[in-house]
């Protein structure tokens, strides 16, 4: 009976073992290939060129870099300011019927499958003015980056103490002055962590911007009119059977995986270097 | 120091108080006007087809016969394969992470790797399963004897799996490093050896946590939209075997919305979302649920 | 009273439509230490934020009457010139932690916007340490942290940036409670110290430091006023049988 239960023992252990290290694998091996394609193709008119037409050569990606960009900041404009002053609301004032309305909306945006946010913005945007646009991917984009950053404002301000603003307010600070000079500053390592989270987490989303951004085989920086993205070059270039678009696919994945593990390092750095302790 | 000057603040307070909550008023107005515009645009769709776009098994535009049950099928499908094959090894890296590894180095590598796994895009995942994981199945197919596609509804599971195991692996090793100390230390002193442990108090223990990680990566699969479309094969049948092509209702939408000609065909692109999205609502809900009630021991027992 | 420069005049609190404080009447002497004293949840520090207008920041409160400073209503005024009157220490040692301890002691003046030379805020930070015997201490540190102090050194940190602002009143909300004997002690001496140049209010739930520091004392049970007078009197011959139980350690 003794032997059965070791026996057992050590079946599960290694059998525990060996299923973590397959879990592990599929990703060693993405990392190592990406890095490994993606280098390759990588060269000073990959940052620097647009893609070259069928038969030309390779080109570059530099339309999709700049168009990332370019939604990533137009999709900050809007979420942020928002996310953060609806984060706040929800710290201060959490009772009440409009607070929790207002969190269960948040809670629901964030569970929004991708391509139906892509399909509603084109409803609102392209179809009313006729065209694609980076506007309206930008708007895209910060629809799902908006309840992240709500969510961790919100978190982040509630661990800072009530005793933080009595303090203030027993000076004869404003509440709106305390708010801003005082509980905001205090966590700010919070923030910021939570907006460069929700930046992560849109900048390699292809669905929302199919019928938004639509992509552009050009430069573009009119917010007005379709524009290039990473994950939109990807997924157009990775089923094409075309070797150049192909290579051009590995590299942008190589470099978008790059932004992506630095933003997250960046994040951590900041948790690291501006957390108050209280 | 004596201040007396009135207050220069009062207007900018009441602007904060307006400005906080006219913020907070755009969140509520976005959900509405999704959901009007989501109803809205299917209206056309639900009218025509009432509840048979449900049961439907047809999808022909030319004939403007529409039928949802092949996406729904397929979303189904690979939804729930992928979550049977992920909670496999999301359950063992917990385990592996909180009861075999001791804080170290290593822990905190591999709970980095799993974050990594997380932050990948979905269309990167889908790059790699066509170049490296369609050719195997392919050849996989061709042994058992069926039609070797390469892509279709069980290499679609495959890479969701791969791309939901982070998110259920969180959870859990969260919830079991917070197991009490004492109750595993009572079963260690009683002579129980590690996997008895495991089994008859950490996991009885964690089992609210092991559903709330069910439910949330069940949640991120159905909605899962670019690894699949580029896996799935981009057939509008019902699946009839695991590697048979098919769509899901999130792939179809990707695959279609472009050349829908027609008020009906779009409508009936935009019923699919709303079906997509109600889903997931409800999944993500239950989760939630689930989850609160996961959060609340010290309290209110 | 010969000089009262704080009179609470038929003074009510409501939390949730609860009467929290029943009708206060009582007048502050000027630069006298004056202690309210009373069991857990009688009201004290319920009172003291009526003062000082920080009971109305939580929702479903209400007040009735009066509160006059110098003759004037406090509750006519806007509440955040009436906290610039009046200064307040908590509890807890509250510095802000993402200031220094120079920060810490002008940051009435910095967060109320209040434009200052460095010559104006360098005078004001040595002056008020010294004020709070801290100076020695941290003269050579300043631009350190606050909440890199000890308890009792944070705690008189927090009473120098509330006597930055120049108080008429200095409100201290059971200010030793967290600290040990050592730090309690330099504080009571500050406090006998500092009532020379501002009027002091002291909550606390110790009878032996009401009787050590104050000039008078006032007892609250149950929201109500019991009894009210000097402190050597109002211990040697309590009025009230209710001061007399509580005095003598009957109920706490």
């Amino acid at each position: 009976m003794e032997k059965y239960r070791i026996y057992k023992n050590r079946l599960f252990s290694a059998v525990i073992t060996i299923l973590t290290v397959i879990s592990i694998v599929p990703l060693i091996y993405i990392l190592v290939l990406i890095t490994m394609k993606g280098i390759g193709s990588i060269n000073w008119d990959f940052f620097f060129n647009v893609p070259a037409p069928v038969g030309e050569g390779q080109g570059g990606i530099s339309n999709a870099i700049s168009g990332t960009f370019l939604l990533i900041i137009l999709a900050s404009f809007f979420s942020i300011p928002v996310g953060l002053l609806t984060g706040i609301f929800l710290s201060e004032r959490a009772e009440g019927r409009f607070s929790y309305w207002v969190r269960v909306s948040a809670d629901i945006l964030q569970g929004i499958p991708s391509i139906v946010i892509g399909i509603i913005v084109y409803i609102w945007f392209v179809k009313q003015t006729g065209g694609f646009s980076a506007l309206a991917g930008g708007i895209s984009l910060a629809i799902m980056m908006l309840p992240v950053i709500i969510r961790t404002t919100q978190e982040t301000l509630n661990l800072v103490p009530d005793s933080l603003k009595e303090a203030s307010l027993a000076l004869g600070v404003p509440y709106s002055i305390t708010v801003l000079k005082v509980v905001i500053p205090a966590g700010i390592s919070g923030i910021v962590t939570g907006i460069l989270l929700s930046i992560s987490r849109v900048i390699g989303e292809a669905a929302p911007l199919l019928f938004t951004a639509f992509g552009n085989p050009f430069m573009n920086m009119n917010i007005f009119k379709p524009v290039s993205a990473m994950p939109l070059i990807i997924f157009k270039y990775a089923i094409s059977p075309f070797e150049n678009w192909q290579n051009l696919a590995w590299g942008a994945s190589f470099i978008l995986i790059v932004f992506i593990l630095v933003l997250n390092l960046f994040s951590k750095f900041v948790t690291e270097k501006w957390k108050t302790q209280f | 120091m004596k201040n007396n000057a009135p207050s220069k603040y009062t207007f900018v307070e009441l602007s904060f108080e307006k400005l906080l909550n006219i913020a907070s008023s755009i969140t509520l107005f976005l959900i509405g006007a999704i959901f009007i515009t989501m109803f809205h645009s299917s209206l056309q769709a639900i009218r025509e087809f009432g509840i048979g776009f449900i049961t439907g098994s047809q999808w022909d535009p030319v004939a403007d016969i529409f039928g949802a049950l092949p996406f729904i099928t397929g979303t189904l499908l690979t939804s729930f394969t992928a979550l049977i094959i992920s909670m496999v090894f999301s359950l063992s890296i917990s385990i592996y992470i909180s009861e075999y590894l001791n804080n170290g180095m290593f822990r905190s590598f591999l709970k980095s790797l799993i974050e990594i796994m997380a932050a990948i895009p979905s269309v990167i995942y889908g790059f790699w399963g066509l170049i490296f994981l369609v050719p195997l199945i392919r050849n996989l197919e061709m042994k058992i004897g069926v039609m070797p596609y390469g892509v279709g509804i069980f290499s679609a599971s495959l890479v969701l799996a791969i791309m939901i195991i982070p998110y259920a692996s969180a959870i859990i090793y969260e919830v079991m490093s917070m197991t009490p100390k004492d109750i595993k230390e009572a079963a260690y002193s009683l002579g129980a050896n590690k996997y008895e442990v495991i089994k008859n108090i950490i996991l009885p223990y964690v089992r609210t946590g092991i559903f709330a990680g069910i439910f949330l990566s069940l949640g991120r699969a159905l909605g899962e939209t670019m690894a699949v479309t580029m896996l799935i094969g981009n057939m509008n049948i019902i699946p009839e075997n695991i590697f048979s092509p098919g769509n899901t209702l999130a792939s179809v939408i990707v695959n279609e919305f472009a050349e829908a000609s027609g008020d009906l065909y779009f409508s009936t692109l935009f019923e699919i979302g709303l079906i997509l999205f109600l889903i997931t609502l409800i999944i993500n809900m239950a989760g939630s649920r689930i989850i609160k009630r996961m959060y609340r021991p010290a309290g209110e027992k | 009273m010969e000089n009262s420069v704080l009179n609470i005049m038929d003074f009510s609190a409501y939390y949730n439509e609860k009467k929290v404080l029943g009708n206060i009447n009582l007048d502050f002497e000027a630069l006298n230490v004056t202690s309210i004293l009373g069991p857990s949840g009688c009201g004290k520090t319920t009172l003291i934020r009526c003062i000082n207008r920080m009971h109305e920041l939580v929702p479903k409160t209400r007040i009735q009457g009066q509160v006059l400073l110098n003759g004037i209503n406090l509750y006519s005024m806007q509440p955040e010139i009436v906290r610039k009157k009046i200064g307040m220490v908590f509890q807890n040692p509250n510095p802000f932690p993402n200031m220094s301890i120079y920060e810490n002691v002008i940051s009435g003046y910095n967060l109320n916007g209040i434009k200052l030379t460095n010559f104006e805020k360098d005078r004001i930070v040595e002056e008020t340490l010294q004020k709070v015997a801290l100076w020695d201490e941290v003269k050579s540190d300043l631009h350190d942290r606050g909440s890199d102090l000890s308890g009792g050194q944070q705690q008189r940190l927090c009473m120098a940036r509330a006597l930055a602002m120049e108080p008429e009143i200095l409100l201290l909300d059971e200010p030793t409670s967290s600290l040990d004997p050592k730090a309690v002690k330099n504080i009571e001496k500050l406090i006998y110290e500092l009532k020379k140049s501002v009027t002091i209010i002291l909550v606390t739930h110790s009878i032996g430091q009401a009787a050590r520091v104050s000039d008078f004392t006032a007892f609250l049970y149950h929201g109500e006023l019991v009894e009210y007078g000097r402190t050597k009197t109002l211990f040697t011959s309590p009025g009230d049988k209710r001061t007399e139980e509580y005095l003598t350690g009957r109920f706490s």
